[in-house]
């Protein structure tokens, strides 16, 4: 809020005085003058400044949601676009590997190896783009895209080649013909070839490890058979999140295999990790409103630089390193930005406050570390909770040894029994009711698969929440009486 | 947009969570989206709601309704089919019986005008049933939006938490949502939202309360308690129907109603008696103490030998083979040679009443083994009707 007091004459100063960029919308001006003067340009006045904020509002709206949607496309969608962190040398190899299959001819087989996340798929859908950008390749070449969870056996897989190399048996989406014909008809159309006239083709088979399941892991093999013999130039990219995945392969398809392994071992360091993340929350140069992009990447800049935020990062680091989880802390991140007020009212949706702050970040990181067992005791209903404090001490007596529902029942008696608690007196089918709820939420186990032989108050079970759990969520609960808690500290009776 | 508010109470946060989550219809959203919360908290409502009234394209499918793999991707990909075909058009139903042809097949169908551009939302409900089914389901469904190259969203409902879903290799990590429980002050304001129109909402909040004070302890599922609610209403309101007490009279209502509730624990929240049955029973108003319940055999009148046909599985179902020497070798049997075929029929009558099952092969027609299945308590009470002390002749309570 500003009061000013002015004369007549420094009506147009002002003006231009007030006059900001955009970002400060609920400036009130409270014009108090000792002069009157024309009417007119005083509404002209208050007029500017508040058509000045409005539109400024919508502007912001406007790149408010340009930004949305390049995040969002950067952390929900795979987008090829992206930079490569840490993985040059990999893609230097990957790159030169595939062009020398697509350029000179010759055929090749290499295993990408690395744990999920680690950008496996990024890695070659890179090399592919800049190999497709190559002068005269792209006509030349053919792709076949795998997935080990799609293809789920050597006939559907045989089909799926068939279909995306469009060989003659293909009609349309239908393939014709037995899986021996296709198997036979495919290795034929890929034997004719040799090195100097025929296309290369790049097999990328996602999720190889599944592949090896697959019964004597005949199309591995012939895969791998033709990429040995000097037949139409091939390359066969695996790519698998298994490090052993060498012992899974036969003995004459592992023979066949070139052992070249390119290895992405999410091999920075928290500092590189740090860069990841303002390099992720940075908006790229071709962002066409050039001052708020600036603005934005400083705000970026600065909150790289926060303590607390470099704490909440280092601990995010030390539990996993992938940039997936980044990716998920991030769009948390973007919803708290994003949320509260008045979401339900309006359609568009508008943030709380013009940047991402550190407080934000806070928040997404109490919610990316919940944990899930217990918020769901801290759902359940105060019988339910008795039963669990029952069980535990009777992990505690007898050293985790499983124990069935009578057993319970007793230990719960026991508490019932003394001190008048006979609030909690239900009939034994009441508790046995809250014992199978907690079945059903698989909070608690069967030993053994149930037979139809043994009833079910003597079938032996297994508590799945350890101490530790569950007096935390004991802390939790809402209204949690005080007896039940005093339980939960000592099954002693003189208590 | 505020009729949304009225239409899912209590639960603002987690409709703007979605909403954010959701973002603009041409934006990407996160591929997969697992949300888990306690049976009746609102995620199958929350979400169909939210969908219905954004207008976003979603197809919703309950897994254990499709409980095979088949049913589960036709029915996917012909409501999809449904949604795309614009109005009057007939369209086919399409099969599809195997993963790889359900990828080919969707990205044919969100070619379509209009479900091009904009995120279509998948919901599968229960699906902690999808860890049963075929292995390579539910990595697939997490990365739908990566297999097919389409703007897809998998949105998964839950009661399990999520590392139970986690396959053995790992899979593509969904965004994990989570809907927390109703707290007493919430249910008490969802249940006192359906109150009947003839009653004030005073007099109705002030049943609610009673029925909370009695049910809370034990349960909190929104569904049981909403059933429960309506079925005792009718018992509450008869003083007043009668014109015994006037709607202010808290204590002689709370006596009324007080006995009723804690039969009613006993009997219809055990599922022992149908709802139509206690219904029946608070119109007859007979004694409550009558009921005959599904499981309360403890009433069955067995024939004096079948009593003792019992006892004795009993004993030789529980006591090892060895100790029937100790036991009984000196014992006069109470049991008079009966006919042989009187024996057996018996015997089948006890296995009808499930208190006897068949155990091992039932090929073997000559000699069939028989197993006692009642419990401890139910023996100790038909041997104290024959006089006979069981405990007595317990290996297990030597």
């Amino acid at each position: 809020m500003c009061f000013i007091s002015y004369r007549n004459s420094l009506t147009l100063w002002l003006t231009q005085l007030f006059c900001f960029p955009d970002g400060i919308d609920n400036v009130l001006f409270i014009i108090v003058s000792s002069v009157a003067f024309p009417r007119k340009s005083r509404i002209s006045f208050v007029e500017m400044s508040s058509r000045k904020s409005k539109s400024s509002n919508l502007i912001q709206a406007d790149y408010v949601s340009q930004v949305q949607r390049i995040l969002r496309e950067r952390f929900c969608h795979q987008s090829p676009h992206g930079n490569l962190f840490g993985v040059q040398v990999q893609y230097k190899h990957l790159i030169e590997l595939l062009k020398r299959t697509a350029i000179h001819g010759e055929s090749n087989s290499v295993l990408i190896i690395g744990p999920r996340g680690s950008g496996k798929t990024m890695l070659i859908n890179h090399a592919l783009k800049e190999l497709m950008e190559v002068e005269g390749v792209s006509e030349n070449i053919l792709q076949v895209h795998l997935n080990g969870l799609l293809q789920i056996n050597d006939k559907i897989a045989l089909k799926e080649i068939t279909r995306q190399l469009n060989l003659e048996n293909v009609v349309g989406d239908k393939v014709f013909g037995s899986f021996a014909e296709n198997l036979s008809f495919l290795l034929e159309a890929l034997k004719k070839g040799d090195r100097t006239s025929s296309c290369p083709v790049i097999f990328i088979l996602d999720e190889f490890d599944l592949f090896a399941h697959h019964k004597n892991q005949t199309l591995l093999y012939n895969l791998l058979d033709i990429s040995q013999s000097a037949q139409t130039p091939v390359v066969i990219i695996g790519l698998t999140c298994r490090l052993d995945i060498l012992e899974l392969l036969e003995k004459r398809v592992k023979s066949r295999f070139s052992h070249r392994q390119i290895h992405l071992m999410n091999s920075f360091s928290f500092p590189q990790y740090l860069k990841i993340f303002k390099e992720q929350l940075s908006l790229p140069s071709i962002f066409p409103e050039k001052i708020f992009a600036e603005k934005w990447n400083e705000n970026v800049q600065s909150l790289s630089e926060d303590r607390s935020v470099k704490e909440v990062l280092q601990k995010h680091f030390n539990v996993s390193k992938n940039l997936r989880s980044l990716h998920m802390l991030l769009i948390l991140l973007l919803h708290f930005w994003f949320c509260l007020g008045n979401m339900l009212a309006l359609n568009r949706v508008t943030p709380s406050h013009p940047f991402i702050t550190a407080a934000d970040l806070m928040e997404a990181n109490q919610l990316c570390s919940m944990d899930s067992k217990g918020n769901i005791v801290h759902g359940l209903s105060v019988l339910e909770i008795c039963l669990i404090i029952a069980m535990k001490h009777l992990n505690d007596i007898y050293e985790e040894e499983p124990f069935n529902f009578q057993m319970v029942y007793n230990e719960f008696q026991k508490f019932v029994q003394r001190k008048a608690h006979s609030v909690y007196n239900f009939e034994k089918p009441v508790v046995m009711k809250a014992f199978e709820h907690l079945q059903q939420l698989e909070l608690i186990r069967p030993m053994e698969r149930t037979s139809v032989n043994a009833q079910r108050e003597y079938q032996l079970m297994k508590l799945l929440l350890d101490n530790t759990q569950i007096m935390n969520a004991l802390q939790k609960y809402p209204n949690c009486p005080t007896d039940v808690r005093q339980w939960a500290t000592s099954s002693l009776s003189w208590l | 947009m505020l009729h949304l508010e009225n239409m899912v109470l209590c639960r603002e946060s987690q409709v703007s969570t979605l909403q954010s989550l959701f973002g603009e219809r041409h934006h990407f959203s996160f591929p997969s989206i697992f949300i888990y919360g306690h049976t009746a908290s609102g995620k199958t409502y929350v979400t169909q709601t939210l969908l219905r009234s954004l207008e976003l394209p979603h197809v919703f499918v309950n897994c254990v309704e499709c409980f095979t793999l088949r049913l589960l991707l036709e029915q996917i990909l012909n409501k999809l089919n449904h949604l795309s075909s614009s109005e009057g058009e007939c369209s086919t139903h399409i099969t599809c019986e195997i993963f790889n042809d359900f990828v080919r097949l969707f990205k044919q169908i969100t070619e379509a005008e209009n479900l091009k551009d904009q995120t279509v939302y998948i919901v599968l409900d229960k699906a902690e049933y999808l860890r049963d089914m075929e292995a390579n389901l539910l990595p697939g469904f997490l990365r739908l939006q990566e297999l097919t190259d389409r703007n897809v969203t998998v949105i998964f409902l839950s009661e399990i938490v999520w590392e139970k879903f986690r396959p053995n290799t790992g899979c593509f990590e969904p965004f994990v949502l989570y809907f927390p429980d109703y707290s007493i002050g919430n249910l008490q304001k969802i249940l006192s939202h359906d109150h009947p129109p003839e009653y004030s909402a005073d007099f109705y909040a002030a049943y609610i309360n009673i029925l909370l004070g009695v049910f809370y302890t034990v349960c909190r599922d929104l569904k049981e308690l909403r059933h429960l609610a309506v079925l005792n209403f009718p018992k509450y309101c008869e003083p007043v129907v009668k014109g015994e007490a006037n709607e202010r009279d808290t204590r002689k209502l709370w006596r009324n109603i007080e006995p009723h509730l804690k039969k009613a624990m006993q009997t219809v929240y055990l599922r022992e008696i149908s709802s139509s049955q206690w219904e029946k029973l608070q119109k007859d108003d007979t004694d409550p103490g009558q009921l005959k319940g599904l499981s309360a055999y403890t009433h069955v009148e067995l024939p004096y030998y079948s009593k003792f046909i019992l006892i004795a599985a009993y004993l030789a179902s529980y006591n090892p083979a060895r100790t029937d020497k100790r036991f009984f070798l000196k014992h006069h049997g109470k049991i008079k040679k009966t006919n042989f075929l009187k024996k057996h029929e018996k015997i089948t009558s006890l296995v009808t009443l499930q208190l006897l099952t068949l155990v091992g092969h039932d090929d073997q027609l000559d000699e069939p083994k028989y197993k006692c299945t009642v419990s401890l308590d139910f023996i100790r009470a038909i041997a104290r009707t024959v006089n006979f002390d069981i405990i007595k002749y317990l290996y297990d309570f030597l």
